[in-house]
């Protein structure tokens, strides 16, 4: 399969991005500052000295200790699903060609959440491979019905066309989930994740649940990235570099499928983290697919575990949910993506 | 020559009967619906027992049904829903495009902000949710004009801009109603998809005067506004002071969707869907504006009736509206898609 599809003789000659050795050591420190910046706050806030202590000495005994063990959970969670949130991101605007898409533009977490909340309402359904099969193919219909709807017509898949699709559908099936919900409000708050997404009540067992099926679908996405290299300079050039388009795009799609609907199956719809993490890796290390997909990863793993500390802080003493922090600050990426584009491009 | 003026003269009486003949169908069919809005509940009245009420007379358990849970609903509905469904389908004319609404472009988002600050964390009266929800709402839309403002105008970059306002504004209420101390899920349903339920008379007065007040004034611009319709250029070389109108009407329409929504919260797809419907039974050369306010009134009482009785669960008007106005939605979208409108 690799073969048919991947360009690994690099016809190009691209050298590694210039500021990629500086990006990523960046990139890694955040990443470090996050998780202790994770570890540390919450409704009770853990001094530095305290955090190191319990870290690195294992027989301190102390109720720090279990808080922190609790986050420590809730973080690997958060690092995990922002990672899968950046490659979905990536894979789905290298596959549409297009700087907006993002699974949550696209209406695609809200697909795989009416689905594990109508799964749980009317099949009963209640393990977490369950959740994670019926939300991929939530997320699997959606996609292929906003793919279709915003490809009508003259010029494509165009930004404009795909963001109304994306947003009608999505807010179609969000009042379809109010729907499902409202009558079961005595299992509301159990539900309420698949509203609005969130990273708390995690558990180790749910980790290890998703794994494989991230694995399997992050592998999908590095074996592709060098041919959708040659897809982002256009479908007959692509094919002339010996790229099968067709064969490329449905199986890169799949594993941004699998990845959205993963995640949503287990932490609910979280928006606007692939476009916010893409964009701001493609800034700095241009649009090298080879090497934005594993930044992206990287990038939307800090994003979320940071949205995460935040709406812990904003919420004390509960918390806000991580997808409405998310919401607020990749927004604004969108509207400067429009503010900065040419009009004949939307 | 005479018959092509008798064609067309024969043409405008046509659509004039036709205009005249839908508005009032469409009146009637608001007033049943208001009429069941006070007949229908847990206890049903006889039509005497509510015309006594209405009047004034005291009747045990039919006053308190009606005077404070039946009439505040049904005059919310009312009001609220013509408010959005006129402000849908003037910004439709306005913009030229049925998917520029003050839903859609995240005016009605704006106004719930200030609204929802007001109400749950300031615990302000009426007319300071009033004033609040309507500098809030013209902000917004300052917002999305500095924000839009190219070199050339696009429509595509202002929806665009309008959805990311609308997503952060979303973010801001789940925020304010996450940190408000009474969070409840079934309050916070009216700031999410709006709601009729626990409407009450003092909050009715601002909206009431509002609409009343800015209704007539946008019936007068109306005639500009059809002019709009046909293009910046053609409307001002028929003498119409396009800017002028422009901000009249947007403040006018802004002032409507921001009373209305504080008091109902933003009714999903009302804005969105009233404009298209009315300019599909109107047709054209007449302004939308009053036929859109009034499927505006049926689509929020119906769906509110439908929300109430139509199952065992009382859903909030807002789910039903975002149901029925979805597909349809995306029903429009594929048209205008295929048309290449984009």
């Amino acid at each position: 399969m690799s073969k048919s599809l991947s360009l690994n003789e690099k016809p190009y000659g691209s050298p590694t991005p210039k500021h990629f050795t500086i990006v990523l050591i960046l990139c890694l420190l955040a990443l470090g500052l996050c998780v202790l910046a994770s570890l540390a706050f919450g409704s009770r806030i853990i001094g530095f000295k305290e955090l190191m202590d319990v870290l690195f000495n294992t027989s301190a005994d102390s109720y720090d200790s279990d808080v922190i063990k609790q986050r420590m959970t809730r973080t690997v969670f958060s690092l995990l699903c922002g990672g899968a949130l950046g490659i979905a991101g990536a894979l789905m605007q290298a596959v549409t060609r297009n700087p907006i898409a993002d699974p949550s533009i696209l209406g695609v977490n809200t697909g795989a959440s009416l689905f594990v909340v109508g799964g749980i309402a009317f099949f009963n359904i209640g393990t977490a491979n369950e959740f994670i099969l019926m939300a991929c193919i939530g997320a699997a219909i959606t996609a292929v019905f906003v793919l279709g709807v915003g490809s009508l017509g003259r010029g494509g898949p165009t930004p404009i066309k795909l963001v109304l699709a994306g947003a009608a559908t999505s807010a179609a099936l969000s009042s379809l989930v109010s729907a499902i919900m409202i009558p079961r409000s005595n299992v509301l708050d159990q539900v309420r994740r698949w509203q609005v997404g969130s990273v708390g009540g995690s558990s180790w067992s749910d980790i290890a649940t998703f794994s494989p099926f991230l694995l399997i679908a992050i592998l999908i996405a590095f074996l592709t990235a060098p041919a959708l290299n040659a897809l982002a300079l256009g479908d007959e050039t692509a094919t002339g570099l010996g790229v099968r388009t067709g064969v490329l795009r449905l199986i890169a799609s799949f594993a941004a499928v699998v990845l959205c609907g993963t995640i949503t199956a287990l932490a609910g719809p979280i928006g606007f983290v692939g476009l916010l993490a893409t964009h701001l890796i493609r800034l700095m290390i241009g649009p090298d697919q080879r090497y934005l997909i594993p930044m992206s990863a990287l990038a939307g793993a800090i994003v979320l575990t940071v949205s995460d500390v935040i709406g812990r802080i904003l919420g004390r003493p509960g918390e806000l949910e991580v997808a409405v922090v998310t919401a607020f600050v990749g927004a604004p990426i969108l509207i400067l993506l429009a503010m900065k584009s040419k009009v004949r491009t939307l | 020559m005479n018959t092509t003026i008798n064609t067309i003269m024969s043409g405008r009486r046509k659509r004039r009967r036709r205009y005249v003949l839908i508005t009032t169908i469409l009146s009637i069919i608001s007033l049943v619906l208001c009429g069941l809005m006070l007949y229908l509940g847990n206890t049903i009245y006889t039509v005497e027992q509510i015309v006594r009420v209405l009047t004034g007379e005291q009747i045990k358990g039919a006053s308190f049904a009606i005077e404070t849970i039946r009439l505040p609903r049904m005059l919310a509905g009312l009001f609220a829903g013509f408010a959005f469904g006129l402000a849908g389908s003037v910004f439709q004319t306005m913009l030229r495009n049925p998917l520029a609404n003050p839903n859609v472009l995240g005016i009605t988002s704006g106004s719930s902000v200030a609204a929802v600050f007001c109400i749950v964390i300031l615990h302000s009266n009426e007319f300071v949710i009033f004033i609040a929800s309507v500098i809030a709402g013209l902000a917004t839309v300052t917002v999305l004009y500095l924000l839009s403002i190219r070199k050339s105008f696009s429509l595509g970059r202002l929806i665009l801009i309008g959805i990311g306002l609308d997503a952060m504004l979303g973010s801001v209420i789940a925020y304010l109603l996450r940190i408000s101390s009474e969070y409840d899920i079934s309050k916070a349903y009216r700031w999410l998809s709006g709601s009729l339920n626990g409407a009450q008379m003092e909050e009715l007065p601002p909206l009431i005067i509002t609409v009343v007040l800015c209704t007539p004034i946008i019936i007068l611009l109306g005639k500009h506004l059809s002019m709009l319709e046909l293009g910046e250029q053609a409307a001002t070389s028929l003498g119409v002071h396009t800017d002028k109108t422009r901000i009249a009407l947007i403040l006018g329409t802004v002032c409507m969707i921001a009373v209305a929504t504080a008091t109902t919260g933003p009714i999903a797809f009302v804005a969105f869907l009233a404009g298209p419907i009315a300019s599909r039974l109107v047709g054209i050369g007449y302004s939308t504006a009053v036929p859109g306010g009034l499927v505006g009134v049926i689509l929020v009482l119906a769906s509110d009736l439908i929300g109430q009785f139509a199952f065992e669960t009382k859903f909030p008007v807002g789910v039903i509206t975002g149901i029925l106005g979805a597909p349809y939605l995306i029903y429009l979208l594929i048209r205008m898609n295929r048309k290449g409108d984009f």
